[in-house]
């Protein structure tokens, strides 16, 4: 086996990498706490006045409300579905199986543009208002695909047969869903909401066709770009969102770990 | 029978959910795409004027190859820097290969829109970079070409994608079997040769999807040209946004969108067939 | 009132493999008749797809026959669902809830029956007893060893008194010293509950060890059904002769046939083979079976024995036996497998050496290809 040098052209390269990646983000939290308006070195000098602003700025917490609504109200449909398509692609080899596989990973590629303008004629001709509720109803079906891969590797990490099983055992085949299938996929469950709100909580580019008048977190930021005295402030915004996230997804990540790795031979 | 009920049951309300606000929307845009107009009489007008003006406009043409290329040089920065990251962390990192590599994806968790507009506070003309360079005397005045334009956007998207399209590369040269390495060093290759015969070429498909998986998005990108585009750096997906935003031309804002449905979905089918779909898997895991 | 604990009526399972044009029926199970005796240990046996565990799947209820009609405890079963057939399933994989501790998992069907608490715990409690499991009601499967987890699979089953107990291959994934205690253990299980088991099996020797009866299958078609000296004594055919046990096969053709047997003349020498049941007319082709450890060497033919002569090809000593494989003049090569060192008139041969291959002339069956 080679040693594993500290110190070679590839640790060096990655380090460079992860400095490169963190760095952004690093710089945004820095200057969260500086006290200027302008976001220029050298620093200034501490200050936690940004935060105070974000705390007393009622459009903002109008804006959070929105996001954290539409955020938990979409991951839990998109979940409910997800979880529902998982099951029938993972235990049933029925025709059918490959085009709903086909149609519902479509929105992991396609770009969000299309799906903002083709639900803007959708809710114009249908006569749905444009509001926060229509980006929660756009936010499920690019949350779905990662609910259906997240719990689908789940459930089939598990024998097929434990609905067999139960249901040999006298319960009917939801009740074996509801006995067996769901609790054993419950972290994945968890998982899959949760990164399904992140998605929801971060998307900008389809909810600023749809959201109307009622913005959304990303969208009242995007909208206060426009004001240069405003920018400490957003950027204090955008550190909390970004600790927030960071830790939500860590989370996330760890759940999904311990549900990628169920006991096989139970 | 009993099976294929269960099976309707479970996949039904999924299938009609992304037939109601997926394919049902998307089968709109395509009517909308042949009317005169969205208001007033020209609503029920039915023509085929805007494919024509889409097809000779010039403008449109360019802005459409001119994100092609964008998101083409974009998508192959970021497979060439990444290809080194997945390669370290596979052949050399050792027992942590894992964990680094979630050190690599933590920051492409959190928000895009706050990591592009991070980007634009470093390269904005009173910006990070900028001061920095003024500092240190590099540059003698703030230099306003940093943001807005084209190499902002691209410099941003790489910093967006590297993540991704290291994680299927990664997964590609984890599935490699050590043996044949060994076997190909056997049989008299030199470490660099038994790379390119060996390695590279078992890891190509691993390449192809993480290429694809950043090409395609960022062919419809519009947020981030908006952030730190300028003029130069608009790309196709900012046509269709004032299409239907500031031009109010819905009809024609989805004859844009129609083609690049198209090209996405074109590209899709090619990268199916080129890489392995369970590379792309490896995004999310 | 049958005594039948199963009946299978003319069960016929197609499954379609491929689509459209392409599209082609297999039959799984071909026109089943099969009446399972209450209270015994029957086996389904036979090579890997012969349709063994879509007929136990199809008791179960986890198939739905394309035709015919499953009888359990004398009632149809076509429109009742698995999980309220008088059956229990022992899977092959054991599929035990990984969520849940060994106690729940064994309480499982008594919680969906709605058993009291106190009741279920007593249940609980001795079936873990019986498999001696005792102590591990609250380890969760994942800890236990395979052996383990095959007794908690068989309590969760047993706990629901099922009319019939079906195990689909329960000891393959365990080792073979643990398979041959737990075969023993099972069918002590069985005598003791004095439940009716379906067991599957792919393995001849756990099937003999184990069964009361046993269906051998092939194809989807039962071949021979019978008890376990029956099958190795009397096959049916070539294909039971040969899946259980070693045989030997000698061509030969009908020179006469007379009340003592049939005479098969097998290139100059003849011999005779007792059969009743085969109608052969003279002149025609026909195939006989010995089993190995019915076979001696000699140099010479005893008196009321039968003989093909023949020159040793290969001595192989396995300890207890030693094997010989003997060409005869005919050209085939037959196995003769002799006890080492009880009998004071085995006689050593080595390569090379010319001997008569003898058998007592019941030893030797006539058999239908």
């Amino acid at each position: 086996m080679n040693k594993h040098k500290i110190f070679s052209p590839g640790s060096i390269y990655f380090l460079l990498m992860c400095v490169l990646l963190y760095l952004p983000i690093l710089l945004l939290i820095i200057f969260s706490f500086n006290d200027s308006t302008r976001l220029v070195f050298p620093l200034k000098g501490f200050t936690l006045q940004w935060y105070g602003k974000l705390y007393e700025n009622r459009e903002l917490l109008k804006a959070l409300g929105n996001s954290l609504m539409i955020g938990f109200g979409s991951s839990l449909i998109a979940t409910i579905l997800g979880t529902m398509g998982a099951i029938a692609i993972v235990r049933f080899k029925l025709p059918g199986r490959s085009v709903f596989l086909a149609v519902s990973a479509l929105p992991l590629v396609i770009p969000y543009v299309i799906f903002g303008v083709s639900l803007l004629i959708l809710f114009n001709e249908v006569g749905i208002r444009l509001s926060a509720f229509a980006a929660g109803l756009a936010h499920v079906i690019i949350s779905i695909p990662y609910a259906l891969l997240i719990i689908s590797s789940r459930l089939v990490g598990f024998p097929d047969n434990l609905e067999e099983a139960a249901m040999d055992l006298g319960a009917s085949y939801w009740g074996a869903l509801l006995k067996v299938t769901i609790p054993i996929c419950s972290p994945a469950l968890l998982a899959a909401f949760l990164l399904c709100f992140t998605i929801s909580f971060d998307e900008y580019a389809i909810a600023s066709f749809i959201v109307g008048t009622d913005a959304t977190l990303p969208v009242y930021l995007f909208s206060q770009l426009r004001f240069p005295t405003r920018l400490p402030m957003v950027v204090a915004l955008a550190a909390v969102l970004m600790i927030v996230t960071m830790a939500v997804m860590l989370f996330t990540e760890w759940l999904r770990r311990v549900g990628q790795s169920p006991a096989k031979k139970g | 029978m009993e099976n294929r009920r269960q099976f309707a049951s479970l996949i039904g309300p999924p299938s009609l959910y992304l037939f109601l606000l997926f394919l049902l929307p998307v089968g709109l845009m395509f009517v909308y795409s042949f009317r005169a107009g969205i208001t007033g009489p020209a609503h029920d007008v039915f023509t085929l004027d805007n494919y024509r003006s889409f097809l000779t406009n010039s403008h449109f043409h360019r802005l459409f190859w001119r994100s092609a290329l964008i998101s083409l040089t974009i998508s192959v920065i970021s497979s060439l820097l990444a290809y080194p990251l997945a390669y370290y962390l596979v052949f050399q990192a050792g027992r942590n290969r894992v964990t680094l590599m979630t050190l690599l994806i933590i920051p492409a968790w959190t928000s895009y829109l706050l990591r592009i507009f991070a980007w634009k506070l470093i390269l904005g003309s009173s910006g990070l970079l900028n001061s920095l360079l003024l500092s240190l005397g590099v540059i003698e005045k703030a230099s306003p070409m940093l943001i807005y334009s084209r190499s902002a956007v691209i410099v941003t998207l790489v910093y967006v994608w590297v993540p991704f399209v290291a994680l299927p590369i990664f997964a590609a040269l984890g599935r490699i079997d050590r043996n044949l390495l060994e076997a190909a060093a056997d049989l008299g290759c030199k470490p660099w040769e038994a790379f390119l015969r060996v390695t590279l070429p078992l890891s190509l498909p691993g390449v192809a999807a993480g290429f694809f998986f950043a090409f395609i998005p960022t062919l419809g990108e519009f947020v981030t040209p908006l952030l730190v585009g300028g003029a130069s750096g608009q790309m196709y997906g900012n046509l269709i946004q004032d299409q239907f935003m500031r031009a109010l031309n819905w009809p024609m804002g989805s004859v844009m969108s129609l083609a690049m449905l198209v090209a996405v979905i074109t590209l899709v089918f090619i990268l199916t067939r080129l890489a392995s779909v369970s590379d792309l898997g490896g995004v999310y895991e | 009132m049958t005594d039948y604990a199963v009946e299978l009526c003319n069960v016929t399972k197609v499954f379609s493999s491929g689509r459209g044009a392409k599209s082609e029926d297999v039959y799984a199970v071909k026109e089943m008749n099969l009446g399972i005796p209450r209270g015994q240990f029957f086996t389904l046996l036979g090579p890997s797809g012969c349709g063994k565990t879509t007929t136990l799947r199809l008791i179960a209820g986890f198939e739905t026959p394309s035709s015919g009609e499953i009888f359990i405890q004398g009632k149809p079963m076509s429109k009742i669902p698995p999980n309220v057939r008088p059956v229990n399933t022992v899977f092959q994989n054991y599929a035990l809830f990984p969520h849940m501790n060994v106690a729940s998992n064994v309480a499982f069907g008594l919680a969906i029956k709605r058993v009291p608490r106190d009741e279920q715990k007593r249940i609980v409690k001795e079936a873990l007893e019986l498999v001696q499991l005792a102590d591990m009601g609250k380890r969760m499967p994942s800890q236990l060893s395979g052996g383990q987890q095959q007794r908690v699979a068989l309590a969760r089953a047993l706990v629901n008194k099922p009319a019939v107990l079906l195990l689909d291959e329960p000891l393959g994934a365990l080792d073979l010293k643990l398979r041959k205690a737990m075969q023993i253990e099972l069918k002590h299980i069985q005598e003791q509950v004095g439940i009716t088991f379906v067991y599957v099996t792919h393995d001849q020797e756990e099937a003999l060890t184990m069964s009361d009866f046993i269906a051998l299958m092939s194809d989807g078609l039962i071949l021979q059904l019978g008890d376990p000296a029956t099958l190795y004594k009397k096959p049916a055919n070539k294909f039971v002769a040969d899946f259980i046990g070693e045989s030997n096969f000698i061509r030969g053709t009908v020179d006469s046939i007379t009340r003592k047997g049939t005479k098969l003349r097998v290139l100059d020498e003849l011999v005779t083979v007792d059969a009743m049941e085969v109608n052969l007319a003279k002149g025609q082709a026909a195939t006989f079976t010995i089993r190995p450890e019915k076979m001696m060497l000699k140099t010479k033919q005893p008196v009321s024995t039968e003989a093909l002569s023949g020159t040793v090809q290969e001595v192989i000593y396995i300890g207890t036996d030693t094997r010989y494989i003997v060409t005869l003049q005919s050209g085939e090569s037959v196995v003769v497998r002799v006890q080492n060192g009880c009998s004071p008139d085995v006689e050593q041969f080595s390569k090379g050496d010319l001997v008569k291959v003898v058998w007592l002339p019941e030893d030797a069956r006539l058999l239908t290809d």
